[in-house]
């Protein structure tokens, strides 16, 4: 044992940083749920507040606004997951049939921008060009003589809005990994299938597309244990009460009710809640990205 | 390759202008909030700017810069970014350092992989981790921003594969001279990972400058919040009173122009960075293919 350590302490000591830290913020916040089983009052603390057992999470599932937030967060977040797999898979396809570098790399400059601007910044912009009052999508609109729509307004559309938005922010940046494959094709592939008499539409369809499938899979699994995260930073930069019905979804619904309102504890149920079934997730869409692609992350 | 085929031109050519426009989607919505920026604010008003300036004048920008809580988020809005890269790209990186020996030289290491990797996969939430700061007394300090997201298990996960890819040779030689591990670290490690940790360090530097939200909860003032935190609030939420400007500076401020140049100036960092960012990119996932 005293040689264990004398040989491997300095390996500890480099470690030792990164787990104090993550002990502190990341571990003893766990301890920390338990006031989903309390009643907890800030003043009182942790040891002092009531117990109430599975009240908060009874409520959870009574209560008709918390069904509503949990349809918010599966209907948006399964319209996202799909879409996002779709329209980057489509999108690297067809950039991989531009024969031009320099127009490629143009396109790529520009449809990878706005994965870097934060939802703050997109948000500022979006209210701005979604606006009833002038706001340059509805000018467009207009001019072909529709009728202003409340995109950030109407609940209907403002679920619409949130996902083609995401799309619209996340989609160059998501093609990139297809991209990548795509161009790692050998080459002597196209040019046999090419001297068998294959078009390009058969080309792609026989050779590009079963050949980025097991990446494709991998991306579709992984993002399937992401089913409870309907986007957060989007959401709290765009909604306002008046979508509150339509736009609220399980982790917006925390914030709102758990820190601004100040219930602690159903806010904590709701957020166990939901770290419990995103666990469960994750772990089976690692488990089957494993079994169908023999995907590890390391 | 070429394809001759006249169906095959007719797509390219729809093929290119489909993509034009792709791209120009991306892009417009930027150039329209810069345009405005830039515009009178009579012509904003009015809803007749579109892409290009109307009425030019710079009044937008001088308003923002001549506006002190602007300027102090922005302080502190840099000063989070660079803190907080530092911090975390070098609790990140000695831990790599140690991860990345296999098990027989520093056995125990899978202990510790996994306890990153499990805060990956599960966590507290949200009010506990709020308690836990309130509990350090870290709430209106900006160790409330620096630290938590200090240890990325995703960037340990990418810096400890990279280092593994450095040549055993070189560390046995440095070894044999005599070098220590804190010493190879800095010797050998570092000047051979340069680029990745550049890499690293940028994309760090972007999620914290776009990061509000940490400011928006763990700052009780509106003084103490981060310029990313300060736009969600001024322009988003439009919660002027949390901000605590007069009625007649409302005026100012909700106007369309300076919204505007507040929106701009605040990606304006991430716009000048993007370039590398690209670069670095681009590079890894072409590196990255290579090898597998």
């Amino acid at each position: 044992m005293a040689s264990y350590w004398r040989k491997t302490w300095p390996f500890h000591l480099l470690v030792l940083p990164a787990l104090i830290l993550c002990i502190i913020f990341q571990y003893i916040p766990l301890f920390g749920v338990v006031i989903a089983f309390q009643d907890y009052q800030p003043w009182l603390g942790i040891k002092k507040s009531a117990w109430v057992g599975l009240t908060h999470f009874r409520t959870l599932f009574e209560y008709p606004d918390s069904k509503q937030v949990i349809w918010n967060t599966l209907i948006i977040a399964s319209f996202k997951l799909v879409i996002n797999l779709f329209v980057p898979i489509v999108f690297a396809l067809l950039l991989n049939e531009i024969v031009k570098t320099y127009f490629k790399r143009i396109l790529q400059t520009l449809v990878y921008l706005p994965h870097f601007l934060s939802w703050v910044i997109l948000g500022g912009i979006m209210i701005d060009i979604l606006s009833t009052d002038g706001g340059i999508v509805n000018r467009v609109i207009n001019a072909f003589g529709g009728q202003s729509i409340f995109f950030l307004g109407d609940g209907q559309w403002f679920r619409l809005t949130v996902i083609i938005s995401d799309v619209w922010k996340e989609f160059g940046f998501s093609a990139i990994i297809f991209l990548a494959t795509l161009v790692g094709i050998n080459p002597a592939l196209y040019e046999a299938a090419e001297i068998d008499g294959a078009t390009r539409w058969q080309q792609v369809i026989h050779i590009s597309v079963p050949l980025i499938m097991p990446i494709v899979i991998v991306v579709a699994t992984l993002s399937l244990g992401r089913i409870l995260d309907a986007g957060f930073d989007q959401i709290l930069n765009l909604y306002n009460p008046l979508v509150y019905s339509h736009g609220d979804i399980i982790d917006t619904f925390v914030y709102r009710v758990g820190l601004n309102n100040g219930q602690f504890s159903f806010g904590t149920a709701v957020g166990l809640f939901k770290s419990v079934i995103g666990f469960i997730l994750i772990i089976i869409s690692y488990r089957l990205a494993y079994k169908l692609a023999n995907y590890r992350i390391f | 390759m070429k394809f001759r085929s006249r169906s095959y031109a007719a797509f390219a050519i729809s093929n290119n202008v489909f993509l034009s426009l792709l791209g120009l989607i991306c892009i417009l919505p930027l150039i329209h909030v810069l345009a405005v920026s830039f515009s009178s604010r009579a012509a904003a008003t009015a809803n007749i700017v579109n892409f290009w300036p109307v009425g030019f004048t710079l009044d937008a920008y001088a308003k923002t810069l001549d506006n002190e809580k602007f300027l102090t988020a922005m302080w502190i809005g840099a000063e989070r970014t660079i803190l907080g890269t530092i911090i975390s790209m070098a609790v990140i990186t000695m831990a790599s350092y140690s991860l990345s020996k296999t098990s027989i030289r520093f056995p125990g290491r899978q202990v510790y992989t996994w306890i990153f990797v499990f805060t990956m996969l599960f966590s507290g939430g949200l009010i506990p981790s709020y308690i836990v700061i309130s509990k350090l007394h870290l709430l209106d300090t900006i160790w409330s921003l620096v630290l938590p997201g200090a240890v990325s298990v995703w960037n340990m996960i990418l810096m400890l594969n990279f280092f593994r890819t450095i040549p055993q040779d070189l560390e046995e030689a440095a070894y044999i001279d005599g070098a220590g591990h804190l010493r190879v670290l800095w010797s050998v490690y570092l000047p051979v990972s340069m680029p990745s940790i550049a890499t690293l360090s940028l994309f760090t530097m972007v999620s914290h400058w776009n990061s509000w939200f940490d400011g928006v909860i763990y700052m009780s003032k509106p003084e103490g919040y981060p310029l990313a935190s300060y736009l969600h609030s001024m322009i988003v939420s439009d919660n002027l009173s949390r901000i605590g400007v007069s009625a007649e500076s409302i005026a100012n401020f909700s106007n369309r122009t300076v919204k505007a140049a507040q929106i701009f100036i605040g990606a304006l960092p991430i716009l000048l960075v993007y370039p590398f960012l690209q670069k670095y990119f681009v590079k890894g996932i072409v590196l990255g293919s290579v090898k597998s």
